[in-house]
């Protein structure tokens, strides 16, 4: 066994995040950590990382009990990581950031020739093609990543740890990264691999490990395992159904929901071509498309983050202005971004005064609302969205992911928005969230809310949109209703390379 | 080591904490130290004199307070003392009397936060660069008020903010600590603590909400720039002339580290201008007590150099969580099991 885990504990105040917590990693195999959004993942990384401590347990390398007590001593003990986000210089070379804190010297001078050869070396193998003089900044987040994992593996070459790390790649990089990953555990070394995608899981790894609310749950090999018993281990409860599927029955055409919104060759120079968008009344429209086709500044445009070049915007009364975030929120729209960290949530600030603040923004700053009824707000969401807190007060920067991302929307379902924009809701966000997310727009529509929702995961969109448009190279290319709307449809609208204008 | 004090009362307690034992220590050296009298209907006393003298440091520190919780920083405000005081000065100069010399003064002030924080807010140019521009090119501007000279006055009516005093107490002290409640208040009663907190932490995040973050901006820039015009009459007042050279020199510096001591982050976020208040207080107990203790004058700065780096030290959560590390590490060698009761 290269690393044992026995009964680890880590208290934090108010929440045991890991209690008694068993883990073996083999030498040569790639094991899957698995569980919900603040289920202890992250926190027996961090301990296994150094960056944590440990209240109590064992932590065991090649035998030897281990107590890392930073990162850097980790990595001298054998144990790298490599995170989702790339923890590199994107504005040093390739070869310097490979060599980084040992740069080859010659005379007391950093030797670049050296170094060249040096990181040459270290990338062979990894059936990358990289010119090591160039900036890393320059290539994708996939061959950064890496290049990140062969910095990890030269710099500590037992066990590497790779946390999320095909969150912000598409299909074909992740295929890339699986094989480097591969390679790596046929050379030996004892990866683990923690990721929210489950066909990943069982595309890559060979053993897996859950954990929930901080206890082990189960170790099995990836074969003896199937996704139904996986996500029930994972939520603790049987399923029913994996996400509801087909909620919105496409082949049936509804009773017509009267038009609410519509945008008019709404455009931006060199960013989003114009288009036309209408919105009914409590109608669930999806955007689809690769990354980077324009999706996510088509709903900028929407809530005027960017400004538009052309286009205008009226409801059932008359035009609306949309020039900025603050007219839309007043015309009744609210949008919560796909980048939650940069561009949701406010981090040092607690959940209560994340919830409240649109609130608080669009009554001014001459009517606080009270400190009871931001109590208020928080208690009634953090129990509607299942927020995991141990309280309201906590800033919003300790929760995981998933209940960020609840937070976020708690702050818009508090302002009772018209239209809400949802761009990728459930993006690294566990099954049980992400099934409560749809379960929530399913509610919210019910409710006569329209929404517009942007997500990569088609299954997903199609399942909940009414109708779906779809991006491609900046421009919206397709719409798709009723019993068109099935994930071949959609792919292949995506993929169509023969471009027939709608908008 | 839990005790139940009200959030405001803990937040500042590191603070009171740390006046006090500066306190302690300077009546150790000078034991007259908190001695209070009244003459001619004025107190008077060690004690009395540092709450006046502090008055430009802690007006600059409220208005830094609420730049820095937004991740800014105002480099200018000793500089914005030397104009608002040389245009205070010129007024009373040119015959125009008390109310248009403040006045003036005032809107002057008004006139440098909004230069600052359209650069900042609008233009979007780095705090730090931003100011620089103000604070070097100000003394400039304050010399061609006064053209070149120390400008002087004699005007009991302006004499009266630097040396009067109401019930007793001096008059600079009476305008640090109204400004420090009015702005505490305005703060904490409204919404406008909240705001400026978050568009501190994250701005963007905070105008996608909907906070109006470049006008929020733009107000904290003006509001450091009235204490600063406050401060510049307060000083100007006091030795009745305007000196462009010398009139708030370095005090930008002072504010900063009294906000830091404060115990608020650089970074911007969560704030507290009484902590500042009470930083400011710290620094000028250290500069006056150094002064009584009868050191060597060629001391004093090294002296509250040491002091105030102990100070930071002892307020530095890294520091003190490895204090408690190594205190339960060494309670751990000692008795396991009293450790564990302790972990929950």
């Amino acid at each position: 066994m290269l690393l044992t885990i026995r009964s680890l504990t880590k208290t934090f105040p108010g929440t045991k995040a890991l209690d008694g917590v068993r883990f073996d990693l083999r030498a040569g195999e790639v094991h899957a950590l698995l569980g919900e959004n603040g289920a202890g993942k992250s926190t027996l990384i961090k301990c296994l990382t150094g960056a944590y401590r440990p209240d109590a347990g064992e932590i065991r390398l090649d035998g030897q009990p281990i107590a890392p007590r930073s990162t850097s001593e980790a990595q001298e003990l054998g144990i790298g990581t490599v995170y989702q986000e790339v923890n590199l210089l994107p504005n040093l070379t390739v070869a310097q950031n490979l060599c980084f804190g040992r740069e080859p010297r010659r005379f007391g001078m950093v030797s670049s020739r050296e170094m060249k050869r040096m990181a040459q070396d270290m990338l062979s193998g990894y059936g990358i093609d990289v010119d090591v003089s160039r900036d890393l900044g320059t290539y994708s987040v996939a061959i950064q990543q890496i290049v990140a994992i062969a910095r990890a593996v030269a710099l500590s070459g037992k066990v590497l740890i790779l946390d999320e790390p095909t969150a912000s790649l598409d299909a074909r990089e992740v295929e890339m990264l699986f094989d480097v990953v591969r390679g790596l555990r046929d050379r030996g070394l004892g990866i683990v691999f923690v990721t929210h995608f489950l066909d990943q899981v069982f595309a890559l790894s060979d053993r897996i490990t859950v954990l929930r609310n901080g206890c082990h749950i189960v170790t099995e090999d990836t074969a003896a395992l199937d996704r139904v018993r996986l996500i029930e281990h994972m939520l603790g409860r049987a399923l029913e159904d994996e996400v509801e599927h087909r909620a919105v029955d496409h082949g049936v055409a509804g009773p017509v929901k009267p038009e609410m919104l519509a945008f008019d060759a709404m455009s931006r120079r060199g960013v989003v071509e114009p288009f036309d968008l209408r919105i009914a009344k409590g109608e669930v429209v999806g955007l689809a498309g690769l990354l980077g086709s324009g999706r996510t500044e088509s709903a900028e445009l929407l809530f005027g983050i960017r400004g538009t070049t052309t286009g205008t915007a009226r409801d059932e009364v008359g035009p609306v202005r949309i020039d900025s975030p603050r007219a839309a929120i007043a015309a009744g729209f609210g949008f919560a971004p796909e980048d939650r960290k940069t561009d949701g949530i406010v981090a040092d600030l607690s959940i209560r005064e994340n919830i409240a603040l649109a609130l608080q923004a669009r009554r001014g700053w001459a009517r606080p609302v009270s400190r009871t009824e931001q109590a208020r707000l928080a208690e009634t969401y953090i129990k509607r969205l299942d927020i995991r807190t141990s309280d309201a007060e906590k800033a919003v920067g300790e929760l995981s992911g998933g209940n960020q991302q609840k937070v976020v929307l708690a702050r818009w379902l508090a302002m009772n928005p018209r239209f809400l924009i949802l761009d990728e809701p459930t993006r690294g966000i566990d099954v049980g969230a992400h099934a409560e997310i749809l379960r929530l727009i399913h509610e919210l529509t019910a409710e006569g809310m329209s929404l517009l929702v942007i997500s990569s995961e088609l299954d997903e969109l199609i399942a909940v949109s009414d109708r779906v448009i779809v991006v491609r190279d900046r421009a919206h290319v397709a719409e798709l209703t009723g019993a068109d709307v099935t994930t071949e449809t959609v792919v292949r609208a995506i993929a169509d390379h023969g471009r027939e204008e709608v908008a | 080591m839990s005790f139940a004090l009200p959030p405001v009362l803990r937040r500042v307690a590191p603070q009171v904490v740390t006046l006090v034992a500066v306190c302690v220590l300077v009546t150790l050296f000078f034991p007259g130290f908190l001695d209070l009298r009244l003459s001619d209907g004025r107190l008077v006393g060690p004690v009395i004199d540092i709450v006046k003298r502090s008055a430009p440091v802690a007006l600059l520190a409220i208005g830094m307070t609420l730049v820095i919780a937004t991740k800014g920083i105002d480099l200018s405000v000793g500089t914005t003392m030397a104009i608002t005081g040389a245009v205070a000065a010129w007024c009373l100069d040119s015959g125009l009397g008390v109310g248009p010399a403040v006045a003036l003064a005032i809107a002057t002030g008004l006139v440098c936060g909004l230069w600052n924080g359209g650069l900042v807010a609008i233009i979007g140019i780095q705090p730090i660069v931003a100011t620089l521009i103000l604070m070097t090119a100000g003394r400039g501007i304050a010399q061609l008020i006064t053209e070149g000279r120390i400008l002087t006055f004699n005007d009991a009516g302006f004499a009266w903010f630097g040396s009067g005093a109401i019930l007793g107490v001096p008059v600079p002290a009476v305008i640090w600590v109204v400004t420090g409640v009015a702005l505490a208040l305005l703060m904490r009663r409204t919404a406008l603590g909240l705001l400026v907190e978050a568009i501190g932490v994250n701005r963007r995040a905070s105008a996608i909400a909907g906070v109006n973050a470049t006008v929020l901006l733009i107000a904290v820039y003006v509001a450091s720039g009235l204490c600063a015009a406050f401060a510049g009459i307060i000083t100007t007042a006091d030795i009745r002339g305007a000196d462009a050279n010398n009139a708030g020199l370095w005090l930008e510096l002072d504010a900063i580290l009294a906000v830091v001591i404060g115990g608020n982050s650089l970074l911007g976020g969560r704030f507290s201008i009484a902590a500042s208040i009470l930083g400011a207080l710290i620094i000028q107990t250290i500069d006056t007590g150094i002064l009584l203790a009868g050191f060597p004058s060629e001391y004093n700065l090294v002296i509250k150099a040491a002091l105030v780096v102990i100070i930071l030290v002892l307020q530095s959560p890294q520091f003190m969580a490895e204090v408690f590390f190594w205190r339960r590490f060494g309670r751990k060698n000692l008795a396991p099991d009293t450790v564990k009761e302790d972990a929950r």
